[in-house]
């Protein structure tokens, strides 16, 4: 527990609070490449997932690509983007391979809110005679905000854990203390940096967590008297969602008919 | 291509390497997150807390956690046990919440007709929950497995050799074909486990491969929570 100790301390000396080294500074660059990534990754994301889960075309295409996502090493996206665009580009590398990541998180929260929403509700905002559009951006999108933003989070810790990565291609961010410290062999320096990443880890999930309290805190309703084996297989935004809009069958076949 | 020509000894070496540092997390994940899972499932008021504390686990970036692990289990940062241990523990992050949503998803009604005709809860588990849960275990599993063959190249930035040896030495050196080696052959392992894991659920779940009876009692009920099971999975990535 001494290296702990000794991490602290590195982590508190003045060396650390000013100049372009300081951990605020590190922090600061780490959260710009994250945030630049996710909104990247919204903006494309965001859209193709609503026509998915709006028109139910592409899901295999959009699971495949996800998968393939997965196996794919970032470290070694990482390394071939860089080398490919140059050392002196390694932002854009970095970037590129932030969205790749970014984008199946992000995009299986948003086809999956708009699936989400039972089809009798939106049958019944067509029958009501709303335009798609409107369907897509009054029912379904408010429906499924709940796993969308459970996407948004996935997707941005996954951008803050790879961006860490970063600094071995010599962009900063608070992965430039673990990289530096193995060069130097410094531990206190490499574990202060790795706390400093694991605490910004925490908090961004927290945020996102907090967020997603907000949204459904509104919408909560009593369990369904049938569902007595257990909790529900997924008790987050997905089934306070898919409860709220599951209603009697009577609803049900008003909205259709 | 003449870079693998010349180094086609050290590119088998290190692919084995890969996938014996690869399966020991994914084998000890797995059994330390069913049992989690089934507890998750069966004691709902421990529920919330437990998934919620293990997701914080999987939260924390890899690369630091390979650098905090070391000075607190005291083991060397070099040590390939390092990277199993951090590995299983996101193994072990991930396969819980999908073990705790596939007993979630076992048909209640029939857990209930077999404690109807007399199982104990013991018969039950293993007659009942753990094949009907099998398939989405399965399931679980296989994303569990690819992530973890993937993050396995992470531990080359603390000194632990896997296929990222490729990544790193094919930068410094400037070349391509390295690189590309590596990341090709992370995924062919990555590829492989799936299908090792997909073969062997085919083998031992032959009642999966079939197609679903038409349900005459409470259509809506499994159709449903499979459907949510599912989406829930998929979002967890």
């Amino acid at each position: 527990m001494n290296l702990f100790r000794e991490a602290f301390a590195w982590l508190f000396a003045p060396e650390q609070q000013v100049g372009a080294d300081a951990v605020l500074v590190r922090l600061g660059e780490h959260l710009l490449y994250t945030a630049i990534a996710v909104v990247i990754s919204a903006v494309i994301a965001i859209p193709i997932g609503y026509w998915i889960g709006h028109t139910g075309r592409g899901k295999q295409v959009a699971v495949a690509c996800s998968g393939a996502a997965r196996a794919l090493p970032s470290l070694g996206l990482l390394t071939i983007l860089t080398l490919l665009v140059g050392v002196g580009d390694a932002v854009l590398a970095a970037t590129v391979v932030f969205v790749v990541l970014g984008v199946p998180a992000v995009l299986a929260g948003a086809y999956a809110g708009v699936e989400s929403v039972d089809p009798d509700v939106v049958d019944a905002a067509r029958a009501m005679g709303m335009t798609e559009w409107q369907i897509l951006l009054r029912v379904e999108a408010p429906i499924g905000l709940g796993l969308l933003l459970g996407g948004l989070r996935s997707a941005t810790l996954q951008i803050v854990a790879t961006a860490v990565l970063a600094a071995y291609v010599g962009l900063g961010g608070l992965g430039i203390y673990i990289i530096r410290g193995i060069a130097i062999r410094a531990y206190e320096q490499m574990l202060g940096g790795a706390l400093v990443i694991v605490v910004l880890a925490l908090v961004l999930d927290g945020v996102f967590a907090l967020a997603t309290w907000l949204i459904t805190r509104a919408r909560r309703t009593p369990v369904r008297p049938g569902d007595l084996g257990g909790p529900g297989p997924a008790e987050t935004a997905a089934g306070t969602a898919q409860d709220q809009t599951s209603r009697s069958p009577a609803a049900a076949t008003e909205g259709s008919s | 291509m003449t870079w693998v020509g010349a180094n086609i000894a050290q590119v088998w070496n290190l692919s084995v390497l890969h996938l014996w540092l690869s399966v020991q997390p994914i084998v000890i994940g797995f059994v330390i997150a069913v049992p989690l899972g089934l507890v998750a499932w069966r004691y709902r008021w421990l529920r919330g807390g437990l998934l919620s504390v293990i997701g914080l686990l999987y939260t924390i970036p890899s690369l630091a956690l390979f650098v905090l692990l070391p000075p607190v289990i005291g083991i060397s940062v070099l040590a390939d046990a390092n990277l199993v241990i951090a590995l299983s523990i996101y193994a072990v992050a991930l396969m819980t919440r999908f073990a705790a949503d596939a007993f979630a998803a076992v048909d209640p009604v029939v857990r209930r007709s077999a404690v109807a005709i007399g199982y104990s809860s013991w018969r039950r588990f293993w007659a009942v929950d753990l094949p009907l849960a099998g398939p989405a275990l399965l399931a679980g599993l296989r994303v569990v497995a690819v992530s973890t063959v993937s993050l396995v190249t992470v531990g080359i930035l603390v000194g632990i050799d896997s296929l990222g040896l490729l990544f790193t030495d094919g930068l410094q050196r400037g070349i391509l074909a390295e690189i590309a080696t590596g990341i090709v052959m992370t995924v062919v392992i990555a590829l492989v486990l799936d299908l090792v894991i997909a073969l062997a659920g085919r083998l031992l779940m032959p009642w999966a491969r079939r197609p679903p009876r038409r349900r005459r009692w409470l259509p809506w009920r499994s159709s449903r929570t499979s459907a949510r099971g599912a989406t829930a999975a998929e979002v967890a990535e």
